[in-house]
């Protein structure tokens, strides 16, 4: 799962980061972050109040600092469906 | 009834009994008199610091939860819907409650542009962001008086509409950056519709950050402010901003366009310069050359305009500040 966040490096994107580094590592889901601070970069999502939280190049959410709850749902909801073996 | 409006201003914006409480402090605690030099500078000192911090805690929580109900999104979209002279206003009025973070500007005016937006509207709401801010507006009461807050909300909304349509009509949007037109729309949109539990954490989160990004220019303000109150003697400040120097309020703008403070600490050395007989428009020059200009936005500005566009905007502010700083200073009678 490709996770970047946006923003110019301000304390509420750090925040970010680790939240969602917290999201992942709890819900044992492999992700990749990247950081982009550069005003092109943000621009091209359309993000107009960072940080912005873009998932597999979705934006899910700009202006604020989800919680660590909140960003576990969204990761979920990407996630691919686990294999469901049915017997009998 | 007016007296109890006065008290009303004294305890709660002026904070009467934050000054005697500190003044008690000052003599008891540290055991100087608070009308000599030092221990003046003191009481100053924690006064201003206190009341600035109190104030701005209780407006930055209320404001950013009505903040909350206008997400950048939502303030496009009631833009986009008007045209012409009332788009500008709404603008400017929008501009007053955006978030605090100049940071957010430039994100901000590249979302509006690329929806369509015209330049004029987009500028207004540039301009009237950083310089008309409602938490400032109320401190401004604190510490001169209601109407000349009032004034000045007035004053910088009418620069602010007529600044941004000034440059609609100067037709220049082959200035703007071409990436900037062509940045797409996210269709994230939640319309600013969250539950009150997310407004107090937003409010919450919005203090925190703000608080930490500028208690060191509060501090260095209301260092300069007391300086200026108890130390800096009066004829080296006249020299250069005195109320009958014809140049006083260019000094004032000029000296502040490159400089970076956030509003709130600038307003403990507006203060303290009228306190020394420096015009009311001369300091509330000065604060808003610090505010609505700074180098750090230019720089910033710059990666989406194009430098004619840039100067125009920065002569049209500039232009604007100094033409308030002498209304301001000629009509400073009416306030007192």
């Amino acid at each position: 799962m490709n996770i970047k966040i946006l923003g110019s490096g301000c304390r509420k994107c750090q925040a970010l980061t680790h939240n969602v580094e917290t999201a992942a590592n709890d819900a044992g889901i492999d992700v990749c972050i990247e950081k982009l601070t550069d005003i092109t970069d943000i621009a091209r999502y359309g993000v107009m109040s960072t940080p912005g939280l873009v998932v597999n190049d979705k934006v899910v959410s700009t202006g604020k600092v989800l919680s660590v709850t909140q960003i576990t749902e969204h990761l979920r909801s990407f996630s691919p469906e686990p294999d469901v073996n049915y017997s009998g | 009834m007016s007296d109890f409006f006065v008290w009303l201003n004294d305890q709660f914006l002026r904070m009467q009994w934050l000054s005697d409480l500190v003044t008690v402090i000052v003599r008891d605690g540290f055991g100087l008199d608070t009308n000599n030099q030092i221990g003046g500078s003191i009481h100053f000192f924690i006064y201003d610091v206190a009341k600035i911090f109190i104030l701005l805690s209780v407006l930055i929580f209320s404001i950013s939860y009505v903040q909350s109900y206008f997400p950048p999104e939502r303030t496009r979209r009631i833009l986009g819907q008007r045209q012409g002279f009332t788009a500008n206003a709404i603008a400017a009025l929008l501009g007053t409650i955006t978030p605090f973070c100049s940071c957010s500007s430039i994100p901000l005016f590249i979302g509006f542009t690329s929806a369509g937006l015209p330049l004029a509207v987009t500028f207004s709401f540039l301009i009237s962001s950083p310089l008309v801010d409602l938490a400032s507006v109320i401190l401004l009461a604190s510490i001169f008086s209601w109407s000349i807050a009032l004034a000045y909300v007035v004053i910088g909304l009418a620069l602010a509409v007529l600044g941004g349509t000034l440059i609609g009509n100067l037709k220049m949007d082959n200035q703007v950056e071409t990436f900037v037109f062509q940045s797409p729309l996210s269709d994230y949109d939640d319309d600013g519709i969250i539950s009150r539990r997310e407004r107090l954490a937003y409010a919450r989160d919005q203090l925190i950050e703000i608080v930490h990004r500028i208690w060191i220019y509060i501090l260095i303000g209301v260092g300069i402010g007391s300086a200026i109150h108890n130390w800096i003697p009066e004829n080296i400040i006249a020299a250069w901003l005195g109320q009958d120097k014809w140049w006083s309020v260019l000094v004032a703008t000029l000296a502040g366009i490159p400089m970076y403070a956030d509003i709130f600490g600038t307003l403990p050395i507006a203060e303290a310069l009228v306190a020394k007989n420096v015009g009311l428009g001369t300091a509330l020059a000065f604060m808003m050359a610090v505010t609505a200009l700074s180098l750090p936005a230019m720089i910033m500005l710059k990666r989406v305009v194009k430098i004619p566009l840039l100067l125009v905007f920065i002569g049209i502010v500039t232009t604007g500040i100094i033409l308030i700083g002498f209304i301001f200073n000629s009509t400073a009678h009416w306030f007192s």
